[in-house]
This record gives structure tokens, sequence and C-alpha cells, in this order.
């Protein structure tokens, strides 16, 4: 794949007409119109050029007779109102043409009970969108399905230059290639405002991402504050008093998301990337020795007291309690052995248990412990991909595709021949970024997580996928405009159609959602010289 | 072609720098709470003589004064400047909220800082303004800050503000004295803003940054191939079929506001209108000032227009007419002529060219179009220099006294004019344009739109512009260097984080004694100086896992998305797909674009 992408990139830079005397390259600039395309591009779309006008106050979205109602409905119908008619904050009234026909209204047909529901796995998120004058109809069998259409349908509506709004005639009959489609923020390496986590779901909800991986604590800091441990963040945060997410705060983030249709798995990464852990949790984590003398230093979970599984237990019960999904992130990814190698007690019990000097096997042995306990609480778990190479033998675990050994393809192909399901973000780290972010997207765009060497039944086991921003070079400062419209292309990846390939299709639409997003008032960073019809200012 | 090889050399590096990091990291980096040097000065002052006896604030009590014995009261212009900074340093010195402050009663204080400024003051700064000045906070009394002028003093402030620390809910400074000027007298910064239009609000955002790094110097490089924002009075067609729209424009009263902004600040604004080459965007309103390309020869859509066409007179004209107006606009001295980068394959397809290089005996050849590009540029050397009623000068890219070498015409650029130093391998260049005596400024090593994983920082800050083979005559021709953000991947979205704080190491490297270079001993200084440019509004990125106490926009109850202007051991990477793309490109288009 790398060799072909390589391939490809060569032969479109020797037949493409990229001038070498103007270096850099003459970037011809873009002006981007909002012409009403879809991103990620629906299943099936079936348009025509006859446009209708969306006006002020008139227009306005029902629900059909026999709708379910709720407040996750009731509350979107509020957010694309606004969406869609609150141009540059001025709330200016668009005009009317009076020889045009007007949409007036869109009528909303929820199948399923909605109220206070949360999005799973398994939800439905399929839809069918009319748009046809004077009424057009959403159906879905859930909200989450009326959300994606909402979305849709906003996006369909365009804005002239002379202030009109139009959607022309359109049928949209859509679903999701991929169930599990997230975006992984880190908020232990910096502290990420609620604000920017904020935003970034409502970018997530622009480009119908359903998954908000919360890498919420790690080596550096832990700003989760604990109800049974409150010290871990009293003692690992930054600081405790504003470098934190207090219960309120978590309880807004998954509220805000559940009202998106997000999911918020949440990270608790053992036994390794726990240096923040240490101060609030004594006894936690395993001491370094020098020789037969402790050094002072701790590093990852102690795996031989059982203390350490009470620990793990207490707070496995409180995430479960605090988040609702039915899944939660157990790490499990880069343990380093020197630190458990030194330790005297480790090494007895190595004999005792007879795993010899192979640390991988107490590295398993803990795992096994963490995934029992999540198990006995009742919670689903992902972990990453060095957990399953090591051998677990369950097969409800999911696993994370993050490392390319030897390449992701290769990966794939492995864990889903051992029977797991399989999570891909290898590929799609955007921390990574690069001098020209027009060429990046096209790689990430590319790469397909059932495109490996494998029977279909692996293929299906493959559930998605996700777009990481690990933080050691962002926060609030730049973390929207370096994620998006970057991951754009990774939410039409993981939603639209296996045969929706053509970069150049793409191009046009990441270009029209990055100026979209500009317009909703996210800083989503520019592909190309140019502008958007509305600009961020 | 050199820039590409400069990407490649930052992404070779990269490459590096991944392979380092192993499958199983040993450690992690930590974030940097015990790495801040609090209260400490970006950047760096030639001598610093502090104490650990300190002193705290009252806030309510505190005042910036004015001696009124001195310029700083009784001369006008110095008057204008102080009475403006002492306003602006009286909001930026105190930051603790007031539920937070503790009261100091009872401690030793600070009363006041009291600013003499010792000659009168010029109401712009310029290339020769004297920027030194002398700080004391004593062990008792008040604190004193002279300078002989008020940009001096401007930079005093700048310094005192950033001694003041917050510890235990106070407002604390050390007993300190400072002895301070620039290395450099040209430290600048580059914003490019015909790629993406800036808007103004960003503008000035990045003016205040650039005080609160002592730089001095606001290169405007205005207009471009893709459009030409600069609303002209003489020439409204520029900017009104030269801009992307007529939104996209700074009319007079946009850029005097800038100027204004600026020189309160110490900031010079100079200009550039890029010629021959660059100029797509003026054949918009202008197609005649431009040479048609021949379209066999070139992508007939991209290129139907290429550089000036130097064979009409009305050319010059033209350009006299305009630079006359850039001429009442801005105050500085100096004008940015470019030169760089022109399409010598364009003015070869085209005829009416041909005929004129045959009639000025040019060959047709690359000596032949150095020979042209050199008779461009003379002709605009010369409106700047002969037909201007105040002193004008020029700087230009180094390819106009490249060409000037190939051509053999380097006695058509004024010795006045200062060369601009952009392309790789910059030490020879250095070496070669003060070896014919003209004045350099450097930028090759600080192109900060290159943007690479992690830290880079310390690459900026290693580059020096005296290091090069050559006498020390040689050496003192460098004037300073400017820090650049191409326009072609940053707008208003990601404009100022990008800038900040990678280019506050460039602003060390001129600023600061040429000794001054460990970037691990300046690390804490930066962590701390992120951090103030973050609690002052200004949005400037971490450079590696840490955090302030004051992060960008912690409230998340803020009305809106819009940024306040004026207030207030990685993963491993398993990104080795879009690596070796990414390096398989760069590869390729040097390997392509090789000659």
């Amino acid at each position: 794949m790398a060799v072909l992408s390589l391939f490809a990139v060569f032969l479109a830079l020797f037949v493409s007409p990229l001038p070498c005397h103007d270096v850099p390259g003459y970037q011809k600039p873009v002006m981007v119109q909002q012409t009403g395309k879809v991103l990620p591009k629906p299943q099936t779309m079936t348009a025509s050029t006859e446009a209708y006008a969306l006006a002020m106050p008139s227009f306005k979205f029902t629900y059909g007779s026999s709708s379910e109602m709720c407040d996750i409905v009731d509350q979107a119908f509020q957010r694309y109102y606004d969406l869609i008619f609150d141009i540059d904050g001025l709330r200016k009234a668009p005009v009317a043409s009076k020889d045009m026909s007007e949409l007036n209204t869109l009528q909303v047909m929820v199948k399923e009970p909605c109220t206070g529901v949360y999005p799973s796995l398994e939800s439905s998120e399929n839809y069918t969108l009319t748009v046809a004058a004077p009424m057009g109809t959403l159906v879905a069998d859930s909200a989450w399905g009326v959300l994606r259409g909402l979305e849709t349908f906003s996006q369909l509506v365009y804005r002239t230059d002379n202030g009109m709004m139009l959607i022309n005639k359109t049928t949209i009959d859509d679903f999701p290639r991929f169930a599990h489609r997230g975006i992984l923020l880190d908020t232990s390496r910096h502290f990420i405002p609620l604000k920017y986590i904020k935003q970034n779901l409502d970018a997530m909800a622009y480009n119908k991402f359903n998954v908000f991986h919360w890498h919420i604590v790690d080596d550096q800091s832990f700003p989760y504050q604990s109800v049974v441990f409150p010290d871990l963040s009293a003692k690992g945060a930054f600081n405790p008093y504003t470098h934190l997410y207090t219960q309120d705060d978590i309880k807004d983030v998954i509220e805000y998301s559940r009202l998106r249709g997000i999911r918020v798995v949440p990270e608790f990464d053992t036994p390794g990337h726990t240096a923040s852990w240490g101060a609030g949790l004594p006894g936690f984590l395993t001491p370094c020795y020098d020789g037969t003398t402790p050094n002072g230093k701790y590093y990852a979970a102690n795996p031989i007291r059982n203390t350490t599984y009470d620990m793990m237990t207490k707070l496995l019960k409180e995430v479960k309690d605090v988040f609702p999904d039915k899944y939660v992130h157990l790490g499990g990814d880069e343990v380093n052995f020197n630190c458990w190698k030194s330790n005297p007690d480790i090494t007895k019990f190595m004999e005792t248990m007879g795993f010899g000097t192979d640390y991988s096997k107490l590295e398993q042995y803990y795992i096994k412990n963490i995934l029992d306990i999540s198990t006995s609480i009742g919670r689903n778990y992902i972990v990453w991909q060095e957990v399953l190479d090591n051998g677990v033998q369950d097969k409800s675990t999911v696993g994370e595709v993050w490392f390319e050994h030897p390449t992701i393809q290769a990966v794939l192909e492995r864990l889903t021949a051992k029977g797991y399901r399989t999570l891909l973000s290898a590929g799609w780290y955007l921390n990574h970024d690069v001098y020209n972010p027009g060429t990046d997207w096209s790689t990430f765009y590319k790469l397909d997580p059932q495109v490996f060497n494998g029977t279909q039944e692996q293929k299906d086991l493959v559930i998605g996928g996700e777009a990481c921003m690990w933080g050691e070079y962002v926060d609030g400062t730049n973390l929207i405009a370096r994620l998006w419209p970057r991951a754009s292309a990774v939410a039409e990846r993981l939603w639209s159609a296996k045969d929706v390939t053509s970069m150049a299709d793409a191009a046009v639409r990441i270009d029209e959602q990055r100026c979209r997003m500009v317009r909703r008032g996210l800083n989503a960073e520019p592909l190309h010289p140019g502008f958007c019809q509305f600009e961020y200012d | 072609m050199q820039r590409f090889l400069v990407i490649l050399v930052v992404a070779l590096s990269l490459q590096a720098s991944v392979a380092e990091w192993s499958y199983q990291t040993s450690w992690y980096e930590k974030a940097r709470e015990d790495k801040v040097a609090r209260g400490t000065v970006w950047p760096q002052p030639r001598s610093v003589g502090t104490t650990s006896a300190r002193f705290s604030f009252d806030p309510t009590k505190f005042k910036l004064v004015a001696d009124s014995g001195s310029a700083a009261v009784t001369n006008k212009e110095c008057k204008e400047i102080v009475d403006h900074a002492l306003s602006r340093y009286a909001d930026l010195l105190f930051w603790i909220p007031e539920d937070e402050s503790v009261s100091v009663s009872g401690d030793e204080t600070v009363h006041q800082l009291v600013v003499t400024v010792t000659s009168p003051c010029s109401r712009y700064p310029s290339l020769h303004s004297d920027e030194s000045y002398r700080l004391e906070v004593p062990a008792s009394g008040d604190a004193t800050l002279r300078a002989q002028t008020a940009w001096g003093a401007l930079r005093g402030l700048e310094t005192f503000s950033q001694l003041v620390y917050e510890d235990n809910g106070k407002h604390v400074i050390n007993r300190t004295t400072i002895s301070d000027s620039p290395r450099f007298a040209h430290r600048g910064i580059m914003v490019d803003t015909a790629r993406h239009f800036i808007p103004l609000p960003y503008i000035l955002q990045n003016l205040d940054a650039m005080a609160y790094n002592k730089m001095n110097v606001f290169h405007w490089h205005m207009v471009d191939d893709q459009s030409f924002p600069f609303q002209s009075t003489t020439f409204p067609d520029l900017s009104g079929k030269g801009a992307y729209t007529k939104k996209h424009v700074y009319t007079p009263d946009d850029v005097s506001k800038v100027i204004e902004f600026a020189r309160l600040r110490g900031i010079r604004v100079i200009p550039e209108f890029d010629s021959p080459g660059h100029m797509m965007s003026w054949g918009q309103g202008h197609p005649d000032l431009l040479t048609r390309c021949s379209p066999t020869d070139f992508q007939p859509d991209i290129y139907s227009l290429g550089p000036a066409n130097p064979a009409r007179e009305e050319t010059y004209t033209f350009m006299q007419r305009l630079f006359q107006e850039i001429r009442q606009v801005f105050a500085d001295e100096y004008f940015h002529l470019g030169g760089d980068e022109v399409n010598f394959q364009c003015w070869m397809s085209n005829e009416e060219v041909q005929q004129f290089m045959r009639q000025r005996g040019f060959p047709n050849t690359t000596v032949g179009f150095a020979d042209l590009q050199g008779y461009h540029m003379k002709r605009i050397l010369d409106i700047i220099y002969h037909h201007f009623p105040q002193r004008t000068r020029g700087i230009v890219w180094q390819d106009v006294f490249d060409t000037a070498i190939v051509g053999n015409d380097l006695a058509d650029v004024s010795m006045n004019t200062i060369v601009h130093v952009w392309e790789w391998n910059h030490t020879r260049e250095l070496a070669r344009v003060t070896q014919a005596g003209y004045k350099a400024l450097l930028s090759s090593c600080w192109y900060l739109n290159h943007i690479s994983y992690g830290q880079d920082w310390p690459q900026y800050y290693g580059c020096d512009p005296q290091d090069f083979q050559g006498t020390q005559q040689q050496k003192d021709l460098v004037l300073g260097g400017e820090a650049c953000l191409w326009g072609e991947w940053v707008d208003s979205t990601n404009f100022v984080p990008r800038m900040w704080p990678r280019a506050s190491a460039v602003a060390e490297r001129l600023w600061s004694p040429q000794s001054v270079t460990d970037s691990v001993a300046a690390s804490p200084r930066m962590e701390e100086h992120r951090c103030r440019m973050v609690r002052r509004g200004i949005p400037a990125q971490p450079q590696g896992p840490s955090y302030c106490k004051y992060e960008w926009n912690i409230q998340s109850d803020l009305p809106n998305y819009r940024p306040v202007i004026t207030s207030s051991g990685p993963r491993v990477a398993a990104a080795g797909l879009v690596h070796s793309v990414f390096l398989g490109v760069l590869v390729l288009v040097a390997v392509r674009c090789l000659p």
C-alpha cells in the first residue's frame, strides 16, 4: 500500500504541472463557494438542479404525526435552525425570491422512542431525507439517524451572494459504513479547556463522527477528578483547581455529546502511561531499584500486589457509574519492562508464577486481571493492539491498531485472523502535522481499514477507526486548527461507501466543508491559498 | 528549488527523530511545571544583575510615571509614545484576579517606576534608532528606567513587565539591575497577506506579540501572485480586481491604523511590493503591466501573464506613480522591492521582450535574462533613489544580487540597498553579499511556515546571522534578520499560534548577545515567555507537554469562539506511511527540480 501510494505520488508529480522555477510552487488560490455539497458523501443521493428557497421566519422543523419526540431532536431543531440561518451572527433574514418555490417545512419522523437514550455501538444511524417543496421529510429509526439527517440537510442549504438561502430538490438514503467513527483527544499532555472539547464535539457532529475517545489521563497529568480517589487529580493534575475535569464537567461533556449522538469512551491506560497516578495513589506504581535498593523512581502499575487490583476495581466501578457508554478503553500500550526487571519482589514473583524471564507474561497477567475486573463490573473494553498480540483470549475484546508492525495491513490481518474486533488509528495520527495540509489529508483519505489480505469475515471484524490528536504539541491555542479539516478526510472514509475514492470529488467536498466549519465559527485551517465565501474573523 | 531542499533537510531530520523513538518508550517527556523560570526576561538582556531580594507590589497603589524633568514629558514626540506605553503596561503589569490577590501590607513594596528619556525623540522608529535602556529595581525607593529615546523606554518597560512574577497570590519582583541594548538593529517578522488575507485584528495582535519579543520591523509582504489586498488610491483597479473580494482589502484607513499601532510599539512597517515576478494579481486590473507568456511554453491557464513587462516604458511610469503613493502612505525610510523568483521562460516566450533584449544587446541566454532582470531592478531602484523628495532606500531579495553578478551588473545595485538572504546555503551567500560591501538581512533559516512535528524552536535559535566566513567588517554589514511566515497554508485560523512562540527564538537570537546560544538553558525562560504571551492574549502554541497557570481561554463560559484580541516522550509515530509519502514527495520534487 505504501509502495503503491508512493508510486502514485511519483506519477502524479511527473505528469502534474507543478512548476519548479517558482518555488515552493505557485499555489493557485481557490475561492470556495457554498454549493450544498455533503461531507461525508451519502450512500445514495439523487439531486436535481431545481432549487427551492428557504426563508426566515416561515421555515420550520416539525415532527410527523406519529413520530416519537424527545429532547435530542428538539434541541437539534434549534441548533440546526441557527446553523442554517445564523449567517455571520447577524441573523439577517434572507430574501426569498417570489418566483421560486419555497421549502417551508422539514417534517421529521422518528420511529424508536428516544427520550433519555444514549448512543451505542449498535445504534442505527440510518435516515432517509427527501427535499421537495413545500414540505421535505426526514425519516429515521432513531434520534441518531435524525441527527445525521439534519446535519446533511443543513449542508444541502447554500447561500447565494445576494443573501438567498437555497436548497436543491434531493433524495438521500444514507447510513454509515462503519459503526465506530472516533476522534481521540489527549487531555493529559496538555489540559484542553472544556470550551475546546465542546468545539471539537461540534466539529465531530458536523462530520458525523460518533465516538469521542477521551484519553483523559496519562504520564504527564491526571485531570480526571475521581470521587473514590480524589487525590489522583489533587496530586496528579497540573493544577488541582483549574486543570481538571470535575464530575460536573464530565456530565456536561457526556450530555453535550449525547445530544449530538456521540459516545464518550474514556481511556484509563494501564499498566504503563501512569506516572501521574503515583502521587495520588501510593503503592500503585512499581518501585524501581538500583541493585538491591529502591532508587526513588516509580514506573507502571505494580502487577504483583493485590492492592493494585483493588484500586483498579474501585476506580473502574466509578468509571462505570460516571460514563454511560458500554465500552471503556483500558489502554495497555507501550509498557517498558526495565523497572519491573529491576524490582527483586517482581523477580521472585516471576519465579513463583513460572514466568521465567518473559516479562510479557507478567504484562499479560496484569492485563488479564484488569480485563476480568472490567468484565465482572459489566463493561466491555477496547485495548491497544499490544494486548492482543500478547495473546488475550477473550474474543469480545476490541483491539485498536496504532502501530505499523510491520505494516498497518499486516496488523489488521493478524488481529482479525485471531478473531478480534478491530479499530484502526494507525495512519490517522493527525498530531503529526505537515507543511502542506493539502497533501496529507489525501493520505488519510486513501487509507481503507478493510483493505488487507483476509477473508470477508475478517474484514467484517473491523468496526471502524479513530483519528488521533495526541497532545504533546497541542492545547487550546491550536487544537481545532490542527485537527480540522484534516479529520474530515477520516470522517468520509469511515462513513461513506467503500467505492467513494475519487480524490478530485473529495477535494471539492472537503474545501466546502472546511469553509462551512469556518462559517460556523470553528478555526479549521486552510488547505491552499484562497478564501472562503464567509471567512473566519 | 532551494526552498524544497530546506524542507527536505527538515523532513530528513524529522524522520531521524522518528526513528529514535522506540517501539517501547523507555520513559516519557515530562511536563514542564518545574522547568519554568518565573520572572525571567525574553529575549535575554545584555547584562542582568539580579539578587534573591524580593519586593512585592500593591497593584492598587503602584504607578508607572514619566520623569517630568526629562524628554519623556518635555518633548512632545517622546511624551506621546511614553504616555501610551505607560497606559498599556499599567494593564499588562498585574494579572492575578482581585479575589485571588493577596494583600501586601507590611511587606517591602515597590511604589513606582520612573521612566526617564534623555534625548528628544523622532516620530517614527528607524534602522538607526537607539533602543538601549538601563533599568534598576533598587533595595529601596523607586525603580528607575533610563533610556536615550522613547524606543529604548518601550524596550525597558517590556523588560520591567517581564520581571514581575506571581508568588503565593502576590505580584513580586527581585532586586535587579539591567543594562540592555540589541545586538542587531533590524529584527523583523514577515507576514504574507496575499496567499491568504489576514484580517486587521490579527495583524494588530501580531504587532503586540512582536512588542512582547522586542522585535522592531513588520515586513508586510502585502501583495503577491494570488491577491492584491492593498487598496491604492492612485490605481483602484489593483485591489478592485486583484483582491480576492471587495472585503479582502486593506483600506488606506486600515494601513494607517497598522502604521500607528506599530509606531506606538516602536515597530517599523516596511511594505513589500515585489516585482518583476510574483505580480500575477496586478495583472487582473492592469494586464498591460505584465508580460504575456506564450501558452505553448507554459500552462496557459496559470501562466498566461508572467513577470512585469520590462520592454515598455509605461511599466516604469506606472511603478513610479504607485511608489509615489506608497511613499506618501508609509513612513519608513526603507521599502522592500522584492526581485525574487523571476520566470525567465515567460520573458523568453514573448516576442516584444525578445525584441527589447536584442535592442539592448542582451543575449538570449541565462546571462541575458539576468541582464534583463538587472535592468528592471535598476529602473525600480532609480525610482526610489532618484525621484523621491525624501530619502528612501531599498531592500531586495538576494536574487537581485545573484542575477546582478551573473549579468555583471552589480554597479546598477546601489550600495545603499540591503540584500535579504532567503535561499539555502545562506552562509556562502552572506559571505558573498557582504564581501561585495552590501548590507544584509537573513531569513533562510527562519522560514516558520515550514513546520515539522515536535519542538523546532531550538533549530531557529541555533542559527546565527554572523556565523559565516568573513572579516569583522563583513559581519558588521549584517543588520539582522526576519522570521518569515509565508501564507500558503496560514490564515486567521492558525496564523498567530503558528508564529508564536517559534518566532520568539528568532527574537532572542537577534536581540541577545552572541554568547547566548544554549537552547536547553533558555528553555525554562521560553516556557515562562510562552505562558506570558498566552496570559496576555496571544494564543502562542505549546512546545511540548506543559501547562500554564493561565491557559488559553480556560474559562468555558466565554460568549463565542472569537479570540480575544486585546485582553488579558512522544508517542511512537504510527504514521510511517504519512512520513514515507511526505518524504517521497519532497525527494521527488527536489530531484525533479534539480538543474
